[in-house]
């Protein structure tokens, strides 16, 4: 069993995080007409949806999402002992010269998004990319890519593990880091 | 349930029913990707894969190159016709040979059925099996399983006909299998003289007459003719085969009940199937081509993951 080490985000801390994530988005959107949120699957999408609910509410006009999936696009293929097993990919809107925020869950390696990038690439031309996450682990990119938006910086060992917990009602509940064992 | 439980695809008959799922539901994703702009995802880029046809084949082989291709494999093809197999060169020799050369899968079609299981024993890389003889064609078979999925949903307790030359058919075996595995119920129909005599021991009924085999089912998969195969007479004449086993539109309107027609192809057109049922706007034969590239990523995509 994975050993929990600490509490992230408590839902309070992560409502607070949200809206003031949704707001900074605003600001460089403006009115959002050419602008579409993609979550990054699995577990960037449930993130998508809460922002995009959000953003409706401050904007009062429907918000494009879509989520996408990266395994094709992964550099760790048959580097596993099990194959990587592709989830939906969900895009049906042109990305052709949108701006695009990619929103995930927590940026670690930075290896997801660099798949993702590729992914969207494979769509079209959008005009942008940035990018969104809830936590982000300073200090252990194996890639140089650092996010536009970020919830909470955290330091952590590579051998530690950030998860997000989500009840049965799939609705937040806690981010905890776990010592991985 | 995330692997498949074989390291080659030999025959349906060695496969799972979670295996069978695990295919359709990546082939599900590569059926988007194949429909987008960009056809082609980075996977296997750094695999090289022979299509070895030591028999002809257009359709088999063109969806086995695309699907490789689309999944960026490096593609060599060989077919024996103008190849060493000519100069006496055994198949265990042929194929290391290529091995030889840093290949590390193989997709072959045979004549000899069983070709595939003994080269399994013999060589390294995994093997795809794209046709061997009379004996099994298991990606034709997970198109045709995943088509009738795509129109129907679930196969458990579905209706499917095989119609035509059961004996020299290798389609029909691996339908069979396949079909039962995911909880189907087939029978077999055509002339007594091209059923293979102990196909019953499968669990699979025989019905002769065409119009009770149709009234009976909810898919019927056609088979075609194969003259090449036959060094004796079976029936009579084509003609008198396409009288009592032909499936016309006549017919399909007598029965007054929607039927999903399948055909593997390549079709003779006022054979088995009249034009205006192979080109009838419902027709799901070129679905069925379409999903055979997406099942032949699928299954590509799979084995791959399992070479180190």
């Amino acid at each position: 069993m994975n050993k929990e080490v600490r509490e992230i985000l408590n839902k309070n801390e992560f409502n607070i995080l949200i809206a003031r994530l949704a707001r900074q988005i605003c600001e460089n959107h403006d009115d959002f007409k050419s602008s579409v949120l993609i979550g990054i699957q699995p577990r960037g999408t449930a993130l998508a949806k809460l922002l995009k609910q959000e953003l409706e509410c401050l904007l009062k006009q429907e918000i494009t999402a879509g989520v996408i999936d990266t395994t094709f696009y992964r550099d760790d293929f048959r580097r596993n002992d099990k194959p990587l097993l592709p989830s939906v990919t969900n895009l049906d809107f042109s990305i052709e010269d949108k701006k695009v925020v990619l929103v995930d869950d927590v940026l670690f390696t930075g290896r997801t998004i660099r798949a993702a990038m590729d992914a969207l690439l494979a769509y079209g031309r959008p005009s942008s990319i940035e990018l969104l996450v809830l936590i982000d682990r300073r200090f252990s990119r194996n890639l140089p890519i650092q996010a536009n938006y970020i919830g909470k910086h955290i330091d952590t060992l590579s051998s530690e593990r950030v998860d997000f917990i989500w009840d049965e009602q799939e609705a937040f509940d806690k981010v905890i880091l776990r010592k991985n064992e | 349930m995330n692997k498949l439980s074989v390291n080659h695809l030999l025959g349906i008959e060695h496969l799972t029913e979670e295996d069978i799922q695990l295919i359709f539901t990546v082939a599900d994703n590569f059926k988007q990707i194949i429909n987008r702009p960009i056809k082609k995802v980075p996977s296997l880029r750094d695999i090289t894969i022979a299509n070895l046809f030591f028999e002809n084949s257009t359709r088999t082989k063109l969806s086995f190159e695309l699907a490789e291709k689309r999944l960026s494999a490096d593609v060599v093809n060989f077919s024996a016709s103008n190849s060493s197999v000519k100069k006496g060169e055994t198949l265990i020799d042929t194929v290391n040979n290529i091995l030889a050369m840093k290949v590390d899968m193989v997709v072959m079609r045979h004549p000899t059925p069983g070709a595939h299981e003994f080269l399994s024993r013999h060589i390294d890389a995994n093997i795809i099996n794209a046709g061997d003889g009379t004996h099994e064609h298991p990606t034709q078979a997970l198109l045709d399983a995943y088509t009738i999925r795509e129109k129907h949903g679930d196969l458990a307790g579905k209706k499917v006909v095989i119609v035509g030359d059961i004996l020299h058919s290798r389609v029909a075996l691996s339908n069979i299998y396949c079909l039962q595995k995911l909880g189907a119920i087939v029978k077999v129909c055509g002339p007594l003289t091209l059923i293979p005599k102990h196909i019953k021991e499968l669990g699979v009924e025989v019905e002769v007459d065409i119009k009770k085999a149709l009234e009976w089912c909810d898919v019927a998969n056609l088979l075609r003719i194969q003259l090449e195969r036959q060094d004796t007479k079976f029936f009579p004449s084509i003609r008198e085969y396409s009288l009592k086993y032909g499936i016309t539109i006549e017919l399909l309107n007598e029965i007054n009940k929607e039927i999903t027609i399948l055909h593997p192809g390549p079709i003779n057109r006022g054979v088995e199937i009249s034009s205006e049922v192979a080109d009838a706007k419902d027709s799901v034969i070129l679905n069925q081509v379409e999903n055979g590239v997406a099942i032949r990523m699928a299954v590509i995509y799979l084995l791959a993951s399992s070479i180190k």
